[in-house]
């Protein structure tokens, strides 16, 4: 008994409640005659277009700024980086590779001003981040209205500015996905998507095994105790929040891709949300997080998505939007969970 | 900064005092020019901005001033006043279902939806205790979380588990409300028209009001305060209410659309009801204790104030005002969205409090006012001044939300940075 309760503990009951109402869900799926092949490949293409997005969580929480909620400043560059590669008027990998290859020195350079910013203010970098990440967002929403790009396809045909949503369909639409992919049991395996995902989650994790990985985490863990064992907590931060921005600035050019459309303005509003709640799903703290953490919870939190929406409309035929209500109450409640984990209660 | 710390300051010249009033109030400041530039630009007629501004006033200023309890207790800017907003509207939903209209219907509303926002403000507040220091990001999240419960009821159970035959205002499958609720016939102007008097004369009431204000606090200083007579402010206050009483009373005698302007007494009366009571809550038991926790909670539970139990009812009582502001600002605007308009309100109010000069640790009641008139003055004005001067309102629109969320961002950074080197400091003294 004792046992059971150390490992509901350490587990946390918000995800055991998430875990058990996502097997319900599959559970209904089969009696619904919802095809479970279909299912299983959207969620597979889903987990790996956020992944990366997920992954970017890790350096943060691992280097002490907590959540980044800040992620929509990578976010903005990796969307930069892929309106320069439409402007250049490439194609193909060409075209995915010159986005992620402009989007990281980008997003580098916005990320150290980043970490300096979090660095005068510890103990409140996760509210702050939010209202970074929504004025950014507003900022650029003038920035994709007065940026001089020209290329046809982006512009609005009359009147000024980019297009809400510019197709990437002709592009780079989906050719990770469609790289290497093949059929099992009718399940669709978007082979180079997910394999790109792993190898980000490869490079992260070798970082962390780094020198400056480990004396990242080391200033994450216990600034006091870093700092007395001679590491500058305050470079490590910035190196965390960098490789945090870099991470979602990549991670957005895939998810660009693989949804076929790159989304201005207000859409990258709220993508930290998903991502944080996805992390934190998969078994992630505010204070620690690895690779597993990011697996399972991109995996899980997209199942979820992928599953509760045509079982939500087969249930309820007039009202679709209860798997919307899912989200909004899974992802918001585990955030919660979590805030109320950092011992402020004393 | 901290009004508690009395230094006499060796005199300043004009000028000095000037550049010291600029620097300490930057923000609103700024946003007084911006205010000017974008009231020039926009081209509209001065009467117009104001009519415009006295119904918006009206209608959010209540709402603001629910943020000052749980400033005073040291929880920050609450983001969570969106519950109470979502209890107001459950509230109006109802009231709005059954029928009953007029201030009888305000009189359900408030009956129904206080015990529904103490209830909700209580969770709140235990929520915040267990996430001591990350209040404000708590709140803000707890917004979102509570927003698709407020969905799940209204959209999925409404119709299906809570019977509710009402077809103007559940979709016509049968389950779920309308997204759009239209208050006329109903709620609409409940309170607002229960008396309304032109401009002209509320304002000069007011004037008035402010002369006789600031001339018996002039004679007697405020005893509870242990401020003396004499204070220079009142007799400015008092000047300045002479000069609005006459301003109108000119005006009156001239064509300006400004006669035309009518002002909702019985809404202005409760808004001002709720900044004597915030006023003097201040110097009682209960608000003394919440400025001791608001300082110190170490030092307030040594001191015998028990202060998670403050922190409650601070969170209850902005709880319970902010569902009265949404009430209020429903029965004005007269038609809402069903399951938008409340979620805006918290950041809405959070910017206006801060744009008024209010900080994380110290807001009061001219804060909130003057921060409500330059946030809505920034709203009517932008969009247009946006097209007269880019051809595109989306412009202005754009930047009016960037300039509202990264006004909460540049002051919750300055209010951490300036913590940040107090404690550098008092670890370096000891």
């Amino acid at each position: 008994m004792d046992k059971a309760k150390v490992l509901i503990n350490r587990f946390g009951l918000p995800r055991i409640i998430i875990v058990a109402f996502l097997l319900v869900l599959l559970v209904m799926a089969v009696m619904l005659d919802i095809p479970l092949n279909n299912l299983i490949s959207d969620a597979l293409v889903r987990t790996g277009m956020n992944g990366i997005l997920v992954l970017a969580m890790v350096p943060g929480i691992l280097a002490g700024i907590g959540l980044n909620f800040g992620i929509p400043i990578g976010i903005v560059c990796g969307l930069l980086g892929g309106l320069i590669a439409i402007e250049l008027d490439l194609y193909g990998f060409q075209a995915l590779f010159t986005a992620v290859a402009i989007s990281i020195p980008l997003s580098l350079v916005a990320g150290y001003f980043y970490g300096l910013l979090l660095n005068r203010v510890k103990g409140s970098e996760m509210t702050i981040a939010t209202y970074v990440g929504f004025s950014i967002v507003s900022l650029m929403s003038i920035g994709w209205l007065v940026l001089p790009f020209t290329s046809e396809d982006m512009r609005w045909p009359i009147g000024t500015g980019l297009r809400t949503t510019i197709t990437l369909q002709g592009r780079y639409e989906r050719i990770l996905n469609q790289w290497g992919s093949f059929d099992v049991f009718g399940v669709t395996i978007p082979t180079g998507l997910l394999l790109f995902m792993l190898f980000f989650c490869l490079l992260v994790w070798l970082f962390l095994r780094s020198k400056m990985g480990v004396a990242m985490i080391a200033a994450g863990d216990s600034p006091k105790f870093a700092t007395a064992s001679g590491i500058n907590v305050n470079r490590m931060r910035v190196v965390g929040t960098m490789l945090s921005t870099a991470l979602s600035a990549v991670g957005i050019v895939i998810y660009s891709q693989s949804f076929g459309f790159i989304q201005l303005y207000q859409a990258p509003m709220f993508m930290s949300f998903a991502a944080v709640a996805a992390i934190l799903i998969g078994g992630a703290s505010i204070k620690k997080a690895n690779i597993a953490n990011v697996l399972i919870g991109a995996l899980l939190f997209q199942s979820l998505l992928v599953v509760s929406l045509p079982v939500a409309n087969k249930v309820l035929e007039d009202v679709s939007s209860l798997a919307e209500i899912a989200r909004i109450v899974i992802s918001n409640g585990i955030i919660l969970y979590a805030l109320t984990q950092i011992g402020g209660g004393e | 900064m901290d009004e508690n710390i009395k230094i006499t300051p060796p005199e300043m010249s004009l000028g000095q005092k000037i550049k010291k009033i600029l620097t300490h109030n930057m923000v609103t400041v700024f946003f007084v020019v911006l205010c000017l530039i974008g009231y020039y630009y926009s081209g509209l007629t001065f009467g117009f901005l104001l009519n415009d501004i006295v119904t918006r006033m009206v209608r959010n200023s209540f709402l603001v001033l629910a943020l000052l309890l749980p400033v005073m207790a040291g929880m920050g800017l609450n983001f969570a006043i969106v519950l109470g907003a979502m209890c107001a509207q459950a509230a109006v939903i109802f009231v709005t279902h059954w029928g009953i209209v007029g201030l009888p219907g305000i009189g359900v509303t408030i009956l129904l939806t206080t015990p529904l926002a103490m209830l909700l403000g209580y969770l709140t507040g235990l929520l915040f205790n267990k996430a001591k220091g990350q209040e404000m990001i708590g709140g803000m999240i707890l917004g979102f979380f509570s927003n698709g419960i407020y969905q799940l009821i209204f959209l999925i159970l409404v119709g299906s588990l809570i019977p509710f035959n009402n077809e103007t205002l559940v979709l016509s499958s049968g389950v779920g409300l309308r997204t759009t609720i239209d208050l006329a016939d109903g709620l609409k102007y409940a309170v607002d028209d229960f008396w309304r008097l032109p401009f002209t004369t509320a304002g000069m009431g007011f004037g008035a009001l402010m002369l006789v204000h600031g001339v018996i606090r002039y004679i007697k200083g405020i005893p509870s305060l242990g401020q003396k007579a004499g204070n220079k402010k009142y007799i400015l206050s008092s000047v300045a209410g002479v000069a609005l009483a006459g301003w109108l009373y000119y005006i009156k005698g001239t064509e300006s659309f400004i006669n035309f302007i009518k002002v909702p007494m019985l809404t202005a009366i409760l808004i001002g009801l709720m900044c004597v009571f915030t006023t003097y809550f201040i110097r009682t038991k209960l608000g003394q204790d919440f400025r001791t926790v608001g300082q110190d909670r170490h030092i307030a539970d040594v001191s015998g104030i028990h202060s998670d139990k403050t922190r409650l009812t601070a969170m209850i009582m902005s709880t319970v005002f902010a569902s009265w502001g949404h009430v209020i600002f429903l029965q004005n605007l007269g038609t809402f969205s069903t399951y938008g308009s409340h979620e805006q309100i918290g950041f809405y109010s959070v910017a206006a409090l801060l744009i008024g000069g209010a900080s994380v640790t110290n807001a009061k009641i001219s804060h909130a006012l003057l921060g409500t008139l330059l946030f809505h003055t920034l709203f009517i004005v932008s969009p247009l001044a946006g097209r007269n001067l880019f051809g595109d309102a989306q412009l202005g629109e754009y930047f009016r939300v960037f300039v509202a969320y990264g006004v909460i961002g540049v002051s919750l950074v300055m209010h951490a940075w300036r913590k940040q080197l107090e404690n550098k400091r008092r670890l370096s003294q000891q």
